[in-house]
């Protein structure tokens, strides 16, 4: 069991790193999405440690979620592109003026 | 009548206050509503003139109470007004001189597109200066002489354009500020130390309840307030430079208002002074100085309006000396205040009248002759002149004569400066009356001196009119006993000479001055300018420079002020903003170390959230570990 | 578990690959190859369902949403490899090293109890038992999801819809500006030139050639010359020319057509050069 939750945590961590690094907008979103699949292998791994199948519900749904998430995100992606003609998340450092 | 007596200062000023809001449909007939308003008044005053005539002697007194002003705690001060007969006179006077210098400036100002506002100036000022005299309350004479000052303020800037003129407006204000410090300081302490500001009160009380020294105080501030507004020395150096209002203005000033203030207070103050001898005296001191200095300056000036502006300082110099005699002297000075008044009114309306003529230029060396070219002018003016010098029979005989024989009561040196003072007085009106009008001309080129209109030369023949019969109040000793209630009974002091050699003396000392002022004159043709500072006497060039008050002032408070300001400014500089500037600096620099993790990037965020998640996880395990 | 240590080293190395893929659709493809992997550690968990869910959602529709938004704005999206934020790399790698080593000690610390395993929760097959929780217990929360992915819907076509601000311009009017700016600054009406055309390369990449002979450069899309992919291949089909004609001077057999174009440093006219692979 443990060998599954170590992957999991190593997965969970480079996407975290990956979030961090990375300056593509679209590659920040596919990291944000690695460390929602580490999670989901996680709550499988449960899901068999206790013999229910809750985790599995609870991954199923959060798959759902990250499916919304992405297409608004990208859509969010697309727009800030086509009137900023960039995708970079540093360039839209308008939290600081 | 007696009783409505206070419209005498409302019509003048909703009158004024109207003009003011009225715009530019009022510019037609603006003009005449003023002078309207203005005569209305004096036949409100005149009205109640007589009816106070009609009363019976001990009942010639009539006061009321408009409105309660303040009142707060023992502080009660109501919108109290007296018409006594001082207050009658001083009516009659303003009104009268104010109505025709009304008249007047309708001719003056013709041209002038704020004729309007002019006149709605010159109705606050007769307002301001009939709350004053119809005061019952220093507070309430107070507002009127705060009044007058702003009054006088607004005219002599009138023609704000001239740098001159607003510098002069200006400076009057500031000065007049001087004396106002000393009559407020003289209300405070009245209500201090009597607990009202009422002028009965304090008048009667002023000998009973309060020490020598408190009425020594007073009368001193109260003297102080009355140079600042008579001009007296040290604070005479406004006068000569509010000659740079319109000339009507300059009558107003110097005949019927403003000046006479401070000569108004000090007789309306008398139980005050009656109680400080030393305030008297100070009185006197500063008439005397007064009265010299302005017959000083008065001999040397070429500015035919500055001549007669030294002129005026010296002739209030008169009745403040008068004023400081006591109840000797009381009713002469009031006395010379309305001939003066009259006379003074007539000359400075003269004067305005030939710069009307000469192309506003108002240098007497560029005069001379006019006398066929302006009769009307010249002949009121020469009555004017005779009655200033105290020709026998016209009214400032009268009442100079009066005075002097009073100071010679007073003392044989304070006698011998008044004497000196009238022959200087004689010396300088003919100089003016010379240059002006009998010597040969010397006009400039383009000039071509011309009578002025009705509207301007009928308000001189009346003012000329009173100026040679103004004598006759003083028949039979009218005006001591009119004013008898007010100022007390008027003492006679038994001379060493009887009253006509002492007549006689003056008028000889008078007709010294004036031969001499002839010969000097006459002798030897003008020059066309004046000649330059190195070549006079010591005398004249101190007299030119209006006896170095200016200098005066300069060194004794403006430079020390101004070092003054310098050094708090650089105390405030360094030191307050120093401080203030530090600690903000300081924070800001804080701000700027703590502004450095905030970077906008999303990623520096994120990374913050990383090891804060970090921490937690940390914490999490310590607590499960531990 | 043989499943799990064949599968699980390849996806940590397609997962580093997400962290140092110089491009993003390389990024895009390892993230695919994880996503593929997790799907059969799902499967050797008891999951098959959720395996067939993580192929067909994940691998199949979100990876091809990213890859297709990476069409979209891909072109001009390269990212620059030095870092603007100061100390960034280093704190953030810091921070991961860190935080990665805390969750594995952690876990590796931690004992866990015996496996249950699934057999008896996939007793009636994976799907019935998931199908029965569900809409059982959690049948509010699956209708919330059915909520939460209409609003996605909406939200997507909201932020992707461009109002129209002024009404639609006429293809009349539209000629109309276009010959009235002509006539005022000279601008062509016209389409500009094809690429290509006249060139040696019949291609997208290749600009034509001026009458004198320099390229035109408006002949290509900004989005090829911003690529760097614009074939600079103009003077190398010069050199291949003269060589040829060299050759041709040799054989003294010369050649209709190639004459036309002159040697390097004289005018040039691209007539000529009609597009032929050249034999190098």
């Amino acid at each position: 069991m443990n060998e599954y939750l170590t992957l999991s945590m190593i997965l969970f961590t480079i996407g975290a790193v990956g979030v961090l690094v990375r300056r593509n907008a679209i590659v920040v979103f596919m990291c944000v999405e690695l460390m929602l699949n580490a999670t989901n292998l996680a709550l499988v791994t449960f899901s068999r440690q206790h013999g229910t199948l809750d985790g599995q519900i609870a991954a199923f749904f959060v798959m759902v979620v990250a499916a919304a998430e992405v297409v608004v995100g990208l859509a969010i992606i697309v727009s800030i592109y086509s009137t900023r003609r960039t995708t970079s998340v540093d360039d839209a450092s308008l939290l600081k003026l | 009548m007696l009783d409505l007596v206070w419209l005498v200062v409302v019509v003048p000023l909703v009158s004024g206050l109207g003009l003011l809001v009225w715009g530019k449909e009022g510019d037609r007939v603006g003009h005449l509503v003023g002078t309207v308003a203005s005569a209305v008044a004096f036949v409100i005053g005149l009205v109640a003139f007589v009816q106070l005539l009609g009363r019976p002697e001990d009942d010639r007194s009539v006061a009321g109470t408009l409105f309660t002003w303040i009142s707060s705690g023992p502080f009660h001060v109501d919108m109290a007004y007296r018409f006594d007969p001082l207050s009658a006179l001083f009516v009659l006077l303003v009104t009268g001189v104010g109505t025709l210098i009304h008249v007047y400036s309708i001719g003056y100002m013709a041209h002038d597109e704020r004729r309007r506002r002019f006149f709605a100036y010159l109705n606050l000022f007769v307002a301001a200066m009939l709350t004053l005299v119809l005061a019952d309350d220093y507070l309430v004479l107070f507002l009127g002489w705060e009044g007058v000052g702003l009054a006088s303020y607004l005219l002599i800037g009138f023609w704000q354009h001239k740098p001159s003129a607003a510098a002069a407006a200006k400076k009057a204000f500031v000065l007049n500020r001087v004396g106002d410090v000393g009559m407020a300081l003289a209300i405070m302490l009245m209500f201090a130390q009597l607990g009202t500001s009422s002028i009965q009160a304090v008048n009667a009380t002023v000998a009973g309840q309060a020490s020598e020294s408190v009425a020594t105080a007073l009368g001193l501030l109260l003297l102080l307030g009355a140079c600042g507004k008579s001009a007296q020395v040290p604070l005479q150096a406004w006068l000569l430079d509010a000659m740079e209002g319109p000339t009507p203005v300059s009558a107003l000033i110097h005949a019927a208002t403003m000046v006479t203030a401070g000569v108004y207070l000090v007789v309306r103050s008398n139980g005050i002074f009656d109680a400080a001898p030393v305030a008297q005296t100070a009185v006197v001191v500063v008439g005397l100085v007064t009265l010299l200095a302005g017959a000083g300056i008065g001999c040397t000036k070429d500015d035919i309006k500055k001549a007669l502006a030294g002129s005026t300082m010296s002739q209030i110099g008169y009745m403040m000396l008068a004023a400081g005699l006591g109840p000797a002297g009381y009713a002469f000075a009031i006395f010379h205040l309305v001939t003066h008044g009259f006379f003074k009114a007539n000359m400075f309306l003269g004067a305005g009248s030939v710069m009307h003529g000469m192309s506003d230029d108002v240098d007497m060396r560029h005069y001379g002759a006019l006398r066929r070219a302006m009769p009307v002018t010249f002949a009121t003016f020469g009555l004017g002149y005779l009655a200033i010098i105290g020709f026998p029979g016209f009214s400032g005989f009268f009442s100079k004569d009066r005075i002097i024989e009073a100071a010679f009561g007073e003392s044989f040196w304070v006698g011998l400066a008044a004497l000196l003072g009238a022959g200087v007085t004689a010396f300088y009106m003919t100089r003016l009356m010379v240059m002006t009008f009998t010597s040969p001309k010397r006009w400039l080129d383009d000039v071509h001196p011309h009578e002025s209109p009705r509207v301007m030369t009928v308000p001189l023949v009346v003012l000329a009119a009173l100026s040679v019969l103004g004598g006759v109040l003083v028949l039979g000793g009218w005006i001591e006993h009119w004013l008898e209630p007010v100022v007390g009974h008027t003492e006679h002091h038994e001379l060493a000479v009887p009253a006509w050699g002492m007549s006689i003396i003056v008028t000889a000392v008078v007709a010294v001055g004036v031969a001499l002022a002839w010969s000097t004159y006459t002798r030897s043709p003008i020059a066309g300018t004046a000649p330059a500072d190195a070549d006079v006497s010591v005398l004249t060039r101190a007299g030119r420079h209006e006896l170095y008050g200016n200098a005066v002032n300069d060194t004794l408070v403006v430079r020390p002020t101004r070092h003054l300001t310098r050094v708090l400014v650089f105390l405030d500089a360094r030191l307050v903003d120093g401080l203030v500037r530090g600690l903000a600096d300081r924070l800001g620099d804080t701000s700027q170390f703590l502004r450095t993790p905030q970077t906008g990037y999303v990623r520096s965020y994120a990374l913050s959230i990383l090891v804060g998640s970090l921490v937690v996880v940390l914490a999490l395990l310590a607590v499960t570990l531990a | 578990m043989t499943a799990f240590w064949i599968v699980a080293p390849v996806v940590v190395v397609a997962a580093l690959g997400l962290l140092f893929a110089r491009k993003a659709v390389h990024a895009a493809l390892s993230v695919a190859v994880v996503m593929v992997g997790l799907a059969v550690l799902y499967a050797a968990q008891g999951a098959p369902f959720l395996f067939a869910v993580q192929i067909i959602v994940y691998t199949g529709a979100i990876m091809m949403l990213f890859l297709f938004v990476l069409m979209l704005v891909g072109v001009e999206s390269r990212e620059s490899l030095t870092e603007t934020i100061r100390g960034q790399r280093l704190a953030a790698t810091v921070a991961g090293l860190g935080f990665g080593f805390v969750l594995v000690t952690a876990v590796g610390q931690t004992t866990l109890g015996p496996v249950t395993g699934l057999r008896s929760a996939n007793e009636d097959g994976n799907v019935y038992g998931l199908a029965a929780l569900m809409f059982g217990p959690y049948v509010v929360a699956m209708q919330l999801t059915a909520a939460l992915l209409v609003t996605a819907v909406l939200g997507a076509m909201v932020l992707a819809h461009r109002e129209a601000l002024t009404p639609r311009r006429s293809q009349a009017e539209i000629a109309r500006d276009r010959m009235a700016e002509y006539a005022a600054t000279g601008r062509h009406p016209g389409n500009p030139p094809t690429p290509g055309v006249f060139a040696r390369h019949n291609a997208v990449d290749t600009p034509a050639p001026l009458p004198d002979g320099s390229p035109a450069a408006d002949s290509v899309s900004p989005s090829i010359v911003a690529r760097g992919q614009l074939r600079d291949g103009f003077d190398d089909d010069i050199h291949v020319v003269s060589r040829q004609l060299r050759r041709e001077d040799d054989e003294d057999e010369p050649r209709r057509g190639s004459g036309a174009v002159g040697r390097d440093g004289e005018p040039r006219r691209g007539s000529g050069a009609v597009g032929r692979e050249e034999d190098e």
